[in-house]
Formats: structure tokens, C-alpha cells, sequence
């Protein structure tokens, strides 16, 4: 079997190295077309997923970012392990993975010229999701904005809470809001960016909450599974349910903004901030 | 005979009895401990969700606002109710009855018991996540006390959506759980049969969240569950109600705000490297 699997697999692995496979309109696209178009396709612009770091370097003016609370990480309180192991081993691989502590990054910046404090969140740390940690950099990014008087923009991915957490990572829901509500009481903006996908426990918090909600085209932003529904409910659901278009229509988004626009459209909206 | 009546041990007994069918529900406690009943209905936005109900009530002698999933008895009336499944309409009422509550300068009472947020087209397409994720931010700051009581299932974000409060108390044999045992068996052990592996491993009890600081107080529930004692949890649902909004008399609308979010702030373990 190996003198003949082998060579199968480099082969693959080269292709896997030139092309990328649009997962919505299936074509081909250069790797290198794909990465200088944001991860976005050419041909059908579905809005591929990008990682914490490349979208700070694409909002924020050159060497302008500064990074906060990234010694903030995640522990296993609760000792839990599954079929596939215990959430510690995985949490770790995340890490090593993807050279970042939690599933978000925060800090501030400039925006063309207007600061701002952001927190990204990275879907390839565990699914983006919502833990004690996550939660805590959340917050503690909303604080910082709140003592600093600084518009706050959170970039949400994630698939909801994290299920190794319990309900800590429940919790989390609140603690987040929590921080909301007083930037919301000293009127200072808060902007969020639903990003694909935002789902569940984070869509229910933060991620809703914006004085301003925008989204990238094609995003899944959904409070319960669709399959979760189909089965409640037991009918088939419209194709467009729980995307970017779909909220907008019925009024859940300001906007619909495509990632290579979405510096100038913030700050441009920041721009009318007068305080 | 052995040496205890029967003592519930694992996470899953507790899961089922706090599903029970005799448990007592929202209604049991509404005629028990609650007089003076003022149900006030709808959202003002859509309709008047039966799965929450809430109005002016009275619990010995103090007058507060009662907010509570309201699961049914029977087939009949939960399908009535959504077995407690509120839509957005629910939370929204929920919302409309609590700044009610701060504007008549009384109490909020939350009475906590659903499978979860009702998952449904109509709920997304009306804005369930953005009507749930409203409470969490409004209830942050209300100006006034706010206790919530888990009598039965803490289903996940639908019993977080009244669940923001100042004290949170909570059934012995009652659960709040991030996830359902199955739904979470269903994607971590790709079986939903696993459920009791998976209700042991969320720590979803009374003692597991007080151990971990989520919930302020157990009430013990009688004999084997509160199903087989209504008088009797009830009178104890509504002792530790009354004391724990006695702490609140004479605390001032800042620190009631500035604690609750110092409460919140605190939750979650994390490491901090320096």
C-alpha cells in the first residue's frame, strides 16, 4: 500500500499548496489571488475565514496596534474530558496551533487616525468560542475603552459558548453585556462585527449588542442550529436563513460590508462620533 | 434498610428529577407563596408569549414584580405554553415587566425554568439572540434588586435571558446547564446516549455551580425532590426569597448597580501570566 499511497499524497498536498477551493461556488482560485483578495472569492465574493492578526493589520494603521491582555488564557476548571479527550489537551493544541492564547485577540489602535479599542475573535482557536478567558479579554477590552474614552469594535466568529466550560462559559454571556452596559450608560460607541459564523451564546450577547451591527456578506448569524430547528419544527428552512442578508432584511443589521471596505467604513461612521 | 433513605449521587438523577412530571412549577409556586397576582400580558411588539408570564405580586409582605417561565401540567397546557420555550416575545415582555419594575421602584422576583429558548424560524427571524442578548445588558444595570430562582431546568441561554440578577438561588435538585446533557453527548460523543457522561462532565447541579461560584444559595429541596412535598419547598422557596431581598433594603442604587457588576465581572476561572 505505501509505494502507492505515497506519492498520492505529495501529489495532493502540492495542489493544496497553489489552489484554493471557493466553498460556496466550488471554482478554483489561485492561492496567491485568494490571499491578495483578503480570503475572498474573485468570482462568487464569498468572505472566507481570516485569522485575528491579518484582519488588526487590516484595520489598523500601520504599526499603530497595540496588543492588551494577551496573558490572559484559558484553564480547565472543571477537569472536563470527552470522548475525544480532555479539554486541557485541547486547548493546548489550540494554542500551539495558532500562536495565539484564546479565541480572541484585544487591544487598540489607530483607524485612520481615530483610535479605537478592538477585540477580534479567531475561529481556529477552538471554534472561536465563548470561554472564561474569552469572556474575560472581552471585558476587560470594554473596560479599557470605558476609562479611556475610546469607541469600542468587536469582530465576532465563533460558534457560541464553550461546552468544556459549563456554564462559566455561560456566564460569560452576562459578563460580557455586563461591559456593555456601561459603555452604553457613558455613551460611548460600540460598534460589532458579525463575522462567519456568529452563533449561538455569542450572538445572544455582545455580538447583538451594537449601537452599530455589521456584517460581512454571506455570514452565518444564527441563534439556534438550522438543523436543530428543521427538527423542531420539521420543515425545511429558505435557503438564505440565518445570513448576513437575511438579518438585514429583517432588521437585525445597519449594513452589509465587504471586508476589503471595512476600514474606511469604520472609520468613517466613527468619524460622526462628537464627544 | 440501608444506611440513607436513597440518596440521589449522580449528575443524571439530578437532570431527572429536575424534569419530573409532578415537579412543581410556576403556577404550584404563584398559588403557594404569591398573592395579589396581577398578570400583565404582551411585549407591545408582536404578541403575548404564554411560555413567560410575569406581573405585580406579593410574597409575605413585600410587593415585587414576578417574572417566570411558566412550563404547563399537562399535554394541553404546555403545548399552550411551548413547554416553556419562550420566543423573543417572551423576553421582550420579560424586559418591558422589568423596567416596569424600576420604574414603580420594586423588586424583581425571576422564576427560572425552561428546556431552553425556543428554536424555531419564527423565534430567529423576530430576534431571538438579539432579544435575549438585550436582557443580559438591560438587567446589568436595573436599579433595582433582582433575585433569580432556578426551580427546575436552566436551559441555557432561555433561563440566562431573566437570569441576570443580584442573587441567584437555586432548587437542590434543579439544573443550569450551558447545553443540554444530549444535545452536548450528541456533538462531544457523537451519541446523544451519553447524555449522563455528559451531565457529570458540565457540572450542572446546585452544589457543582455553588462550588464554582456561578449561584449564591441551595435550597434543599424535601425527601427525595420537591415533587413530593409542595408545602414544604415552597415554604422554603419563599423564606430564602424574603431574606435574600432584605439584604437589599437599605443598599443604594450605585452600589446595587456597582456590586451586580462586580458579580458578573468575577465570573469565569482563567489564567493571568505576568
Amino acid at each position: 500500500m505505501a509505494w502507492y499511497s505515497e506519492p498520492t499524497a505529495v501529489k495532493k498536498k502540492s495542489i493544496e499548496d497553489l489552489w484554493i477551493k471557493c466553498k460556496k461556488c466550488q471554482s478554483h482560485i489561485y492561492k496567491s489571488e485568494w490571499e491578495e483578495n483578503l480570503n475572498v472569492c474573485p468570482s462568487c465574493n464569498y468572505h472566507g475565514s481570516i485569522t485575528s492578526y491579518e484582519r488588526i493589520n487590516l484595520l489598523f494603521d500601520k504599526n499603530t496596534f497595540k496588543e492588551l491582555f494577551n496573558n490572559i488564557s484559558p484553564i480547565d476548571s472543571l477537569k472536563f474530558i470527552d470522548l475525544k479527550g480532555s479539554y486541557k489537551d485541547k486547548y493546548e493544541t489550540a494554542i500551539k496551533k495558532t500562536g495565539i492564547s484564546e479565541s480572541v485577540v484585544t487591544g487598540h489602535g489607530k483607524i485612520n487616525g481615530i483610535e479605537a479599542v478592538v477585540a477580534v475573535m479567531d475561529f481556529r482557536f477552538l471554534g472561536g468560542s465563548l470561554g472564561s478567558a474569552t469572556g474575560e479579554k472581552i471585558l476587560q477590552a470594554a473596560n479599557y475603552a470605558y476609562d479611556n474614552n475610546l469607541p469600542y469594535i468587536v469582530f465576532s466568529a465563533s460558534g457560541g459558548a464553550r461546552m468544556q466550560e459549563g456554564v462559566l462559559s455561560l456566564m460569560q454571556m452576562a459578563k460580557t453585556c455586563a461591559g456593555i452596559a456601561r459603555l452604553n450608560k457613558k455613551n460611548i460607541p460600540y460598534i460589532s462585527v458579525l463575522t462567519n459564523p456568529t452563533t449561538g451564546g455569542v450572538s445572544a450577547s455582545y455580538a447583538m449588542m451594537g449601537d452599530l451591527n455589521i456584517s460581512e456578506p454571506g455570514a452565518l448569524i444564527a441563534f439556534a442550529g438550522r438543523r436543530v430547528i428543521e427538527q423542531t419544527i420539521g420543515e425545511k428552512l429558505p435557503d438564505d436563513f440565518q445570513t448576513s442578508e437575511y438579518l438585514l432584511k429583517h432588521g437585525f443589521m445597519d449594513s452589509i460590508v465587504d471586508r476589503k471596505n471595512m476600514k474606511n467604513y469604520l472609520s468613517n461612521v466613527l468619524s460622526f462620533y462628537n464627544r | 434498610m440501608t444506611k440513607n433513605k436513597k440518596s440521589i449521587s449522580s449528575a443524571w438523577d439530578v437532570v431527572n428529577i429536575s424534569r419530573h412530571p409532578n415537579r412543581p412549577i410556576l403556577q404550584d409556586y404563584l398559588s403557594l407563596i404569591f398573592t395579589n397576582f396581577v398578570e400583565l400580558h404582551g411585549d407591545r411588539y408582536y404578541s403575548d408569549d404564554l411560555a413567560m408570564i410575569g406581573g405585580f405580586a406579593e410574597i409575605g409582605d413585600q410587593k415585587v414584580m414576578l417574572i417566570g417561565h411558566n412550563k404547563g401540567k399537562n399535554v394541553n397546557e404546555n403545548i399552550e405554553r411551548n413547554f416553556g420555550m419562550a420566543n423573543p416575545d417572551g423576553y421582550r415582555k420579560a424586559l418591558r415587566l422589568m423596567k416596569l419594575a424600576e420604574r414603580f421602584n420594586i423588586p424583581i422576583v425571576t422564576i427560572i425554568d425552561t428546556p431552553g429558548a425556543f428554536p424555531g424560524l419564527e423565534a430567529e427571524e423576530r430576534g431571538q439572540a438579539e432579544a435575549i442578548a438585550k436582557n443580559l445588558t438591560e438587567m446589568a444595570s436595573l436599579e433595582v434588586p433582582v433575585i433569580c430562582v432556578v426551580i427546575g431546568e436552566g436551559g441555557s441561554g432561555g433561563a440566562l435571558g431573566i437570569g441576570v440578577g443580584d442573587k441567584i438561588l437555586m432548587l437542590s435538585n434543579s439544573i443550569y446547564s450551558v447545553i443540554s446533557p444530549e444535545g452536548c453527548a450528541s456533538i462531544l460523543w457523537r451519541d446523544a446516549k451519553f447524555a449522563p457522561d455528559a451531565a457529570e462532565a458540565l457540572n450542572l447541579t446546585a452544589s457543582a455551580l455553588h462550588k464554582h461560584g456561578v449561584i449564591d444559595e441551595i435550597i434543599e429541596e424535601p425527601g427525595e425532590g420537591a415533587h413530593t412535598n409542595y408545602e414544604k419547598i415552597a415554604e422554603s422557596v419563599k423564606s430564602s426569597i424574603l431574606r435574600n431581598l432584605e439584604k437589599y433594603i437599605n443598599v443604594s442604587i450605585e452600589e446595587l448597580i456597582q456590586r451586580r457588576f462586580e458579580k458578573y465581572s468575577g465570573m469565569g476561572k482563567f489564567s493571568v501570566n505576568n
